[in-house]
């Protein structure tokens, strides 16, 4: 075999560690680690930190198969946008079927490790939340509603709640309300990246809301979810995972995503094409800090009684 | 000619050599896991982590 014909080989059938890993989308995973270790440690119950730790791993690795399933399944899709081209898939670094095989059996391993760690509860929990993902959002709802998003948010939203069942074994309003403010958290968030990134879901032909109802009814949508965004965040503060720090944080946060969204309302496309939808953009990243902010402000009041509790 | 190394020889060195890894430390963790569950929340390995509660 010549030498030629080796490199060519190498291409795309001898695909990096790092390949396998960007299919389990790293960044996505850094958000479940974060809310699902956050949604453990404020829970009323303590866990052996060792168990703490693996059962966070767990439940990162089930959010990681849920990536690679979805990424094997929207492989074509991926291929059209400019944001998702660059994907192992796309990109030629890993075939269809390693991913499916890396999805499927990453999602049997993290569920049956999550049940040995922690409790069957909060395995059955992830279970649903990779079908829900896979099955219920990216094979039926992306391609086929506008609210796609809003439905396939939940998904994104389980974490905290898993994280939560992990110490209680159970359920709460309190991890049912992080659950509320992650799900309802995500339309606002990914409609206002939809405004800015709209020839990508054209091209692809997914039925985003800026696609099939425009971009005004789209403003008028994330405003709507920011109120509701706004009762919900508040509502936690009044828990019993709630306090001062949490209570200050929403809300300044809440008041300056608000203040975001009637921004955005008040836009039209015209205005937003002349500044290259530069208030769209801040709207997006102030998202991203929303989040991170509501869950660390709970996890800083947690810290907060678990000093003054053992000084008193 | 064939060469005795290539770059597709690198490339699976480097992906078994990180799969070897991953693969202790599955080991490790169901070696800890075992140790913690076993324990019951005492400290069996004098490693100074006790846990007051275990999830049922």
């Amino acid at each position: 075999m010549s030498d030629t014909s080796l490199h060519t080989i190498s291409r795309g059938a001898e695909p990096e560690l790092r390949d396998y890993f960007a299919l389990m989308k790293p960044r996505v995973m850094s958000l479940v680690v974060f809310t699902a270790l956050v949604g453990l440690l404020v829970a009323p119950v303590h866990v052996h930190p060792f168990i703490t730790f693996t059962s966070v791993l767990f439940i990162a690795l089930g959010g990681g198969a849920s990536g690679a399933l979805n990424m094997w399944w929207d492989a074509d899709i991926d291929r059209k946008m400019r944001r998702t081209a660059k994907r192992p898939i796309p990109a030629g670094r890993v075939s269809e079927g390693e991913a499916l095989g890396l999805g499927l059996a990453l999602s049997g391993l993290s569920v049956m490790m999550l049940s040995l760690s922690a409790n069957l509860f909060a395995a059955g929990l992830l279970a649903f939340t990779i079908f829900f993902y896979v099955v219920i959002y990216t094979m039926w709802l992306k391609r086929w509603t506008p609210q796609n998003i809003v439905i396939g948010g939940a998904a994104g939203a389980f974490p905290p709640m898993i994280g939560w069942a992990v110490a209680t074994g159970g359920v709460s309003v309190e991890s049912l309300l992080m659950f509320s403010l992650i799900f309802i958290w995500t339309p606002p968030h990914f409609w206002s990246l939809a405004l800015f990134m709209k020839s990508d879901y054209d091209d692809a032909g997914v039925p985003m809301l800026t696609v099939t109802h425009g971009h005004d009814s789209t403003r008028r949508h994330i405003l709507a979810y920011t109120i509701l965004l706004t009762a919900c965040s508040l509502g936690l503060a009044f828990t019993s995972i709630g306090g001062p720090v949490y209570l200050v944080t929403a809300l300044v946060m809440d008041f300056r995503f608000l203040v975001g969204a009637w921004k955005l309302l008040r836009r039209s496309t015209a205005q937003a094409e002349a500044d290259a939808y530069g208030e769209e953009k801040r709207f997006f990243k102030l998202s991203l800090w929303y989040l991170f902010a509501h869950f660390t402000a709970l996890l800083a009041d947690a810290a907060l009684s678990a000093l003054f509790g053992g000084l008193a | 000619m064939i060469r005795a190394t290539h770059e597709l020889h690198d490339r699976r060195r480097g992906r078994n050599f990180g799969l070897g890894l991953i693969l202790a430390a599955f080991v490790a963790i169901v070696f800890g896991m075992t140790i913690v569950k076993v324990g019951g929340g005492q400290d069996v390995l004098g490693t100074g982590m006790v846990s007051k509660e275990t999830p049922q």
